[in-house]
């Protein structure tokens, strides 16, 4: 007759907790394991791609199968991590990080042009055309200062996004 | 859009599985305000929008919440209460159960052994044997709601036959029908299910013109339209009933309704069911447990209390179409039964949303991109 959250024993949250840098409360870490569990399906411990896809408004995304290389296979923990970058008391650091992880998908701490080219195809699907994503990619990396050539770094995101700050919440449910 | 015309036929069919998603979301639900000004490089490498939708969905979506099981509440952990629930469930199982089990027998020997008869030797005399065979079903419907104690209070007046109505209800378990059936024997339209199930619905249920489909099946779906459209005119017809959520949800919420039973062109009678979860969860999780296991449980249980609201007929209004109408009675039935509504399709339980609804996220986000890219 146990739910699902007298599994997590307090030493589990506050592990968890720590793993997220205290980002998310002991209640929204109770509650994210809920979740966890729901879409855990079969549980294994981790929740697959299909699993993640098997939530319509997710599959929707027009970066899900992006996202999908980030969080497929996590386990709870590092699912919380990830999360944690949408809680409201996350520094714009650490919004910008996760949003240069999203960009630097062979992970090799930098952006290329080709890069962005790729999420920005994402994004616009057949909406524009290969011509037209170069030209505003070009035109905008121009009058930032860089070049077609150049190399985006963390720090380079950190100072785009961050200077004006970036809107990056999502609420827990606490029940 | 190059298909307008395919578009068109296919709306003027009946189209029982296929409702527009876009009709029903609100448009431009994802844009939150229209950014203006020139493009910088933040507001292209800015993709926080997108990413905190994806973060919302996979934190908590309303879709999954309307398949969730909400078991009761444990109530057993006190010291005190717990010999109390032990005793509770000697009694539930070990007589409880098997007296259910006696009582549901017994109504099933009375019934085959008069059904059997009725079938076929009142080959001659069909409307006797119409009349008997209803009656009969009626019962044996009665015999299971007994065999759960169910506990149900009908409000409203009730079903009456006659042609060009429709019946449609919110749909929570398989065990709606047989509550809903015990009173008026009603014509069903249901997914076609295997084991034991299927050969009641292929050979009794047969009899009071109920209509089996298979959901995957494309053709199955013009057969149903046709059936539908013929039984709807019979005089002699037993009353139709709909469940247009297409799939059954927890009784918490309302999926979508399916446009099929809107668009007959006869008066939808609204039927709301609530349950009450104080002794059992009645939302059958066809994923999680089969059918004879889901009524195990309900028999195990001390009882199974709802209600059943039978509504004022509606008609569709001049200029409604058929989705709005099925908007109007969806409104109708949650507000009566305290349900929330969800704009989603009860299908993409069993498929993937269509890539339609992300090409136009996508074709939005290029459009603004482009329009701003002219902005100087």
């Amino acid at each position: 007759m146990g739910s699902a959250s007298s599994m997590l024993t307090q030493y589990d949250i506050e592990e968890v907790q720590e793993h997220c840098n205290d980002l998310f409360s002991q209640q929204e870490i109770v509650s994210l394991y809920q979740r966890f569990c729901q879409l855990d399906r079969n549980a294994k411990g981790f929740i697959s791609a299909d699993e993640f896809l098997s939530v319509p408004e997710f599959a929707m995304n027009p970066l899900s199968q992006r996202l999908l290389k980030m969080v497929d296979g996590l386990n709870f923990k590092d699912f919380v991590a990830f999360l944690s970058a949408f809680s409201a008391r996350a520094s714009m650091q650490q919004k910008s990080e996760l949003i240069f992880k999203v960009y630097d998908s062979d992970c090799n701490g930098k952006v290329s042009f080709k890069d962005i080219l790729e999420v920005l195809r994402d994004l616009s699907g057949s909406f524009m055309s290969d011509e037209q994503r170069e030209k505003v990619l070009t035109q905008v990396l121009q009058e930032a200062g860089y070049t077609r050539e150049s190399y985006l770094t963390l720090d380079d995101f950190v100072k785009v996004l961050g200077s004006y700050g970036v809107k990056m919440e999502v609420e827990v449910p606490i029940d | 859009m190059s298909s307008p015309g395919k578009l068109n036929s296919s709306s003027s069919e009946l189209d029982l599985d296929r409702p527009n998603l876009e009709d029903y979301l609100p448009s431009g639900a994802s844009i939150q305000q229209e950014p203006h000004g020139k493009l910088r490089l933040r507001d292209l490498l800015d993709i926080s929008p997108t990413l905190t939708e994806a973060a919302g969905a996979i934190i908590d979506d309303s879709f999954t919440r309307c398949f969730k099981s909400n078991p009761p509440e444990p109530w057993n952990w006190n010291v005190y209460l717990f010999p109390l629930w032990c005793f509770g469930v000697v009694v539930r199982y070990f007589i409880l159960f098997p007296a259910r089990v006696l009582v549901l027998t017994i109504g099933w020997i009375i019934f085959l052994s008069s059904f059997i008869p009725v079938h076929f030797l009142l080959k001659g005399h069909d409307k006797l044997r119409k009349n008997l065979e209803r009656c009969l079903v009626e019962l044996i419907c009665s015999f299971f709601v007994a065999s759960w104690t169910g506990v149900v209070k009908y409000h409203g007046p009730r079903p009456s036959m006659r042609p060009k109505q429709v019946f449609v209800a919110n749909h929570t378990s398989m065990i709606d029908f047989i509550i809903l059936e015990q009173m008026t024997a009603f014509a069903v339209i249901m997914q076609k299910h295997p084991g034991w199930v299927g050969l009641l619905q292929s050979t009794i249920l047969e009899s009071v013109g109920c209509i089996w489909f298979n959901r995957s099946e494309a053709k199955d779906r013009e057969i149903v339209t046709k059936k539908l459209r013929d039984h709807v005119l019979g005089v002699d017809n037993n009353p139709l009933l709909i469940f247009p959520e297409g799939t059954c949800v927890n009784n918490h919420y309302t999926v979508m309704f399916k446009k099929g039973a809107f668009e007959l062109g006869c008066s939808v009678c609204p039927v709301a069911i609530k349950y009450n979860k104080i002794f059992v969860d009645a939302f059958w999780n066809s994923k999680k447990q089969s059918f004879t296991m889901h009524l195990l449980q309900l028999m195990t249980s001390w009882a199974v209390v709802c209600d059943v609201w039978y509504l004022e007929p509606q008609n569709i209004r001049p200029g409604e179409s058929p989705i709005e109408f099925a908007e109007r009675v969806r409104d109708i039935i949650s507000t009566r039964a305290g349900l929330k509504k969800v704009p989603w399709d009860g299908y993409l339980k069993y498929s993937r949303p269509s890539p339609k609804h992300r090409e136009r996220k996508q074709q939005s986000f290029a459009e603004s991109m482009l329009r701003r890219l002219e902005e100087k």
